[in-house]
């Protein structure tokens, strides 16, 4: 019992400061600049959404956290280190399912464990079954990736993404592909599992919604470059239902914003 | 039960077609007897065969070079695969041999191979060898530059790198491809080494091949249909025991097909 206890227990989230980051992506002869120097902070524990329409870079700057992608300039710090390359300390849940067809559930929520030191496999098992429990399929594990559902993937997907028990967990776009149903009972899982887990979260979406419900700021991005236009604090009650009139009150203030950011750019707007 | 009905009623079906439209067809006098044999008298000579032993010791040689050649042409052409499709320089080179290579009907190793090595079991191996090989390195390179980089990317996050990497996401995510490639090569290797067993005499084993080509040669047309059954069979076999567990896992799996 005291290894796994060690390895579940909650850990210090992690402060990540960005510093005048920029990059431009080059593809033969066209350049894109993806992100133009963008400077944010996001407290340990903090819950933080980018926004923004596609092109705006918040994607890029996502990967960039997760030291997938590097940037041409400024510096990216996880508690004052440097990310040069990928971490368990920073991991990634990915938009389309990223789970690995040839595991079964079990298997992918392993596959992160079985690369961390000093566990054995009971206790890896253990750890993982933990997981599938906090996302709600314990009785899927020995499902094959192909019989799940749309919903139950992305809960695969967090459930593998928490199980290393990172410091901040990257999320991008995760519940874009889902039903409305699906989606309004994952933000409330997610919330609280955050509250459980005590993570650091930084959250792609484009649903100006979804963003006032899940963050606890909300950063707006424009495209073309990417640059951040304004930040927003949500200060509501937690758990947050996505139909609360409060709520909407905030996503009407953002989308105002984004559309006036968009039409202001005039013709580099889409 | 009900597929296993159905299957025994179509083959006893066959058979009696067989045995009763021969014998009309002999009756009037427009087949020969001895081009068409009766489906018993070639159960006969099978009987036969496998008592005196010509016909194990003929499965043997035959199986032993297939499986032998086979093999090595499987360990060599998955690692190449993965060789050329790593590495550019691999693939502008070695890759490229494959792709022409593999278009070259295995057949046509038999004269360069007896040549090269003389009539002997190297010889034969090496035409399986060759028709396993570049099917098999075709197959793995396309399949891991199918691969798609988001598993490799959350492979990376996940603290997988390097062989790490190659090991446990991109040979398996390559499967279904390279499963594919691995009974194509089978089909070449077995298609190449009945042709050169006929062809060829090797005088260090007589295959299957050879026992058709003796049943020829003696106008023993019930060897020649039994010795025919037989290389089907054995088709048969190595599809269920060596192929079908994986084509099974990987729709199990992927969810690819329904069983």
């Amino acid at each position: 019992m005291t290894a796994p206890l060690a390895e579940l227990q909650i850990i210090r989230p992690v402060k990540l400061s960005i510093d005048g980051v920029s990059k431009t992506f080059r593809d033969g002869v066209v350049e894109t600049h993806a992100i133009d120097n963008v400077s944010l902070s996001v407290d340990e524990g903090e819950f933080v959404c980018l926004v923004g329409p596609s092109g705006c870079g918040k994607s890029t700057l996502l990967a960039m956290i997760a030291g997938l992608e590097f940037p041409d300039h400024g510096s990216i710090m996880s508690d004052g280190r440097m990310v040069t390359e990928p971490g368990r300390d920073r991991m990634v849940m990915f938009q389309e399912s990223a789970l690995f067809p040839w595991l079964d559930v079990l298997g992918n929520v392993i596959f992160g464990l079985k690369l961390k030191p000093n566990l054995n496999n009971k206790e890896r098992r253990e750890v993982a079954l933990f997981y599938i429990q906090l996302v709600g399929l314990s009785k899927y594990a020995r499902s094959n990736i192909h019989e799940l559902s749309g919903g139950m993937r992305q809960r695969v997907a967090l459930a593998r993404s928490l199980a290393p028990n990172p410091r901040v967990l990257l999320m991008d776009e995760p519940f874009g592909a889902l039903d409305a149903m699906t989606r309004e009972q994952l933000y409330g899982d997610l919330q609280e599992i955050w509250a459980a887990r005590k993570k650091t979260i930084v959250f792609v979406t484009h649903n100006v919604r979804e963003a006032a419900c899940l963050g606890d700021r909300v950063v707006l991005f424009s495209p073309h470059p990417g640059r951040i236009r304004e930040q927003f604090k949500i200060d509501l009650p937690r758990p947050r239902d996505i139909n609360s009139p409060s709520l909407a009150a905030h996503a009407t203030e953002i989308t105002k914003a984004l559309k006036s950011h968009l039409s202001g750019e005039g013709d580099t707007a889409e | 039960m009900k597929r296993l009905f159905n299957a025994v009623l179509f083959f006893a079906a066959l058979l009696a077609a067989w045995h009763y439209g021969r014998d009309y067809m002999v009756a009037t006098k427009r087949w020969s007897p001895f081009l068409v044999p009766d489906p018993w008298s070639v159960a006969l000579y099978l009987r036969e065969a496998a008592q005196d032993g010509t016909l194990f010791e003929a499965l043997w040689v035959t199986v032993k070079r297939l499986l032998l050649g086979y093999f090595i042409g499987v360990a060599l052409g998955v690692p190449l695969g993965l060789v050329t499709a790593r590495f550019k320089w691999a693939g502008d080179t070695i890759g490229v041999l494959g792709l022409g290579l593999q278009t070259l009907p295995s057949v046509c190793w038999v004269p360069l191979a007896l040549l090269w090595f003389g009539q002997t079991e190297t010889a034969m191996q090496f035409v399986v060898i060759m028709g396993t090989l570049w099917s098999v390195q075709i197959s793995t390179d396309n399949g891991v530059r199918n691969v798609p980089p988001i598993y490799q990317r959350a492979a990376k996050t996940m603290g997988s790198r390097g062989l790490h990497t190659w090991i446990h996401v991109n040979l398996p995510a390559s499967l279904p491809f390279i499963v594919s490639g691995v009974k194509q090569g089978w089909a070449f290797a077995w298609r190449s080494l009945m042709a050169a067993e006929i062809y060829v005499t090797v005088l260090t084993g007589f295959g299957l091949g050879f026992l058709l080509h003796n049943g020829r040669e003696l106008g023993a047309m019930e060897q020649v249909v039994g010795v025919m059954l037989i290389i089907v069979l054995i088709g048969l076999l190595a599809d269920k025991i060596l192929f079908s567990p994986w084509e099974r896992f990987i729709h199990r799996r992927w969810g690819t097909a329904k069983s």
